[in-house]
């Protein structure tokens, strides 16, 4: 399965960025193997309407499940009717140890 | 004869100005009022009367899920994120959509056609037995502003004498009042706030090439910066209404100067033949 979380710069090292669809870049993770591609976000400064265009484009890449801070209303209905569940994750960590607590299942539901 | 009263900074007196306009032009010829500030519409406070609401509606996107193919063209092309293609699903937000067909244009399945929402409306009425008097009015949580002013302007389309009361700003809202226009007159207050947004409003109009003059409002007599701005801007002043008392309370019940005071009256009809003058009319 892929995960996604949302990081401020490109690689595992990266900071989490808590905004989903302004996240500059996104961690694709395929959680068996450990490998990790790092996408940059076009849509990071879009003017409106990104979060659903986001969801739609983690979900053409693959991502079954979605590491991030926060996000907006228009996000949230999108991710439900593309059943990707998203958990959320606070602090100034690092996109590695997001995926630790992830794998461990400690993390909460956003909704 | 088609004058839009703008203004730049909001809440320098744009809707006193065309309130009072409509008023003194509707004494002698037919006059339409069309209140163009669709997200905070006040120009029927001026003259209260029944009136009938049409309900304005945009095309949304509906989707034929016999005939879709989930390739995404549609998701890709829409840059409001109005629809989204998500696995096994279309999936719509009304409330992103500005209506451009651009899905529909794109869909290679011929999977999409026009459906529409209401967004909006707008209400006419007759005040005065020569003032007609139309106002547009989006609807709460919607975005397309500019098509309800467009629908408000289309009803008054016929009129020979036609007075758009603008919205506040420089946006997409005010483009689309100033577009067909003969004159305009930009209402401002002399504050530096007033002689800023001024300026701002001067721009866009300029690129409209319309003739424009300036109404100064709650003037404290001090008005030299704004005139100032208004030359470097070659911009005529055409009137000047005072900081007065007075004229705040006829303001506030609801009243109109030219209304209750012939002098106004009669500065308010020189105004209009001002501003047509200004534009080389009649």
């Amino acid at each position: 399965m892929m995960v996604c979380i949302t990081a401020q710069a490109p690689g595992l090292d990266a900071t989490v960025e808590p905004r989903f669809a302004r996240a500059p870049f996104f961690i694709f993770i395929e959680t068996v193997t450990g490998e990790a591609h790092s996408v940059a976000n076009a849509l990071c400064g879009g003017p409106g309407g990104v979060g659903p265009r986001a969801v739609q484009f983690i979900v053409e890449y693959g991502a079954g499940a979605l590491v991030t801070g926060r996000m907006g209303e228009h996000a949230v209905r999108a991710l439900r009717v593309a059943a990707v569940p998203a958990y959320a994750f606070a602090g100034e960590s690092t996109v590695a140890e997001a995926l630790e607590a992830y794998r461990s299942g400690a993390l909460p539901e956003l909704s | 004869m088609r004058l839009v009263v703008a203004s730049g900074k909001g809440g320098t007196g744009k809707t006193t100005v065309a309130a009072n306009l409509a008023h003194v032009l509707s004494r002698s010829r037919e006059v339409v009022a069309v209140d163009c500030d669709v997200e905070a519409p006040n120009l029927h406070l001026f003259f209260p009367s029944p009136s009938h609401e049409v309900p304005v509606r945009t095309p949304v996107p509906a989707v034929d899920r016999a005939r879709c193919t989930l390739c995404g063209e549609c998701g890709h092309f829409c840059r409001f994120g109005a629809i989204s293609v998500l696995r096994t699903e279309v999936f719509l937000f009304p409330e992103l959509c500005h209506g451009c067909g651009g899905c529909e244009y794109v869909c290679p399945e011929g999977a999409i056609r026009d459906d529409h929402r209401t967004i909006g409306s707008v209400r006419c009425s007759r005040p005065a037995p020569s003032l007609t008097l139309i106002g547009g009015a989006l609807d709460e949580g919607e975005v397309q502003a500019p098509a309800v002013v467009r629908y408000a302007k289309r009803l008054a389309a016929g009129a020979s004498l036609a007075i758009y009361d603008a919205p506040p700003g420089i946006g997409c809202t005010v483009i689309e009042t100033l577009k067909g226009v003969d004159a305009c007159l930009l209402v401002t207050e002399s504050t530096p706030f007033g002689v800023h947004d001024l300026e701002l409003a001067a721009a866009v109009v300029r690129q409209f090439g319309l003739p424009t003059g300036v109404v100064i409002n709650r003037s404290d007599g001090e008005d030299g910066e704004t005139r100032k701005a208004c030359r470097e801007l070659e911009l005529p002043v055409l009137m000047t209404i005072p900081f007065d008392r007075e004229i705040a309370t006829v303001q506030n019940r609801g009243g109109l100067i030219a209304r209750e005071h012939d002098g106004w009256h009669r500065r308010f009809s020189a105004l209009f033949d001002d501003t047509c003058r200004m534009g080389g009319g009649a």
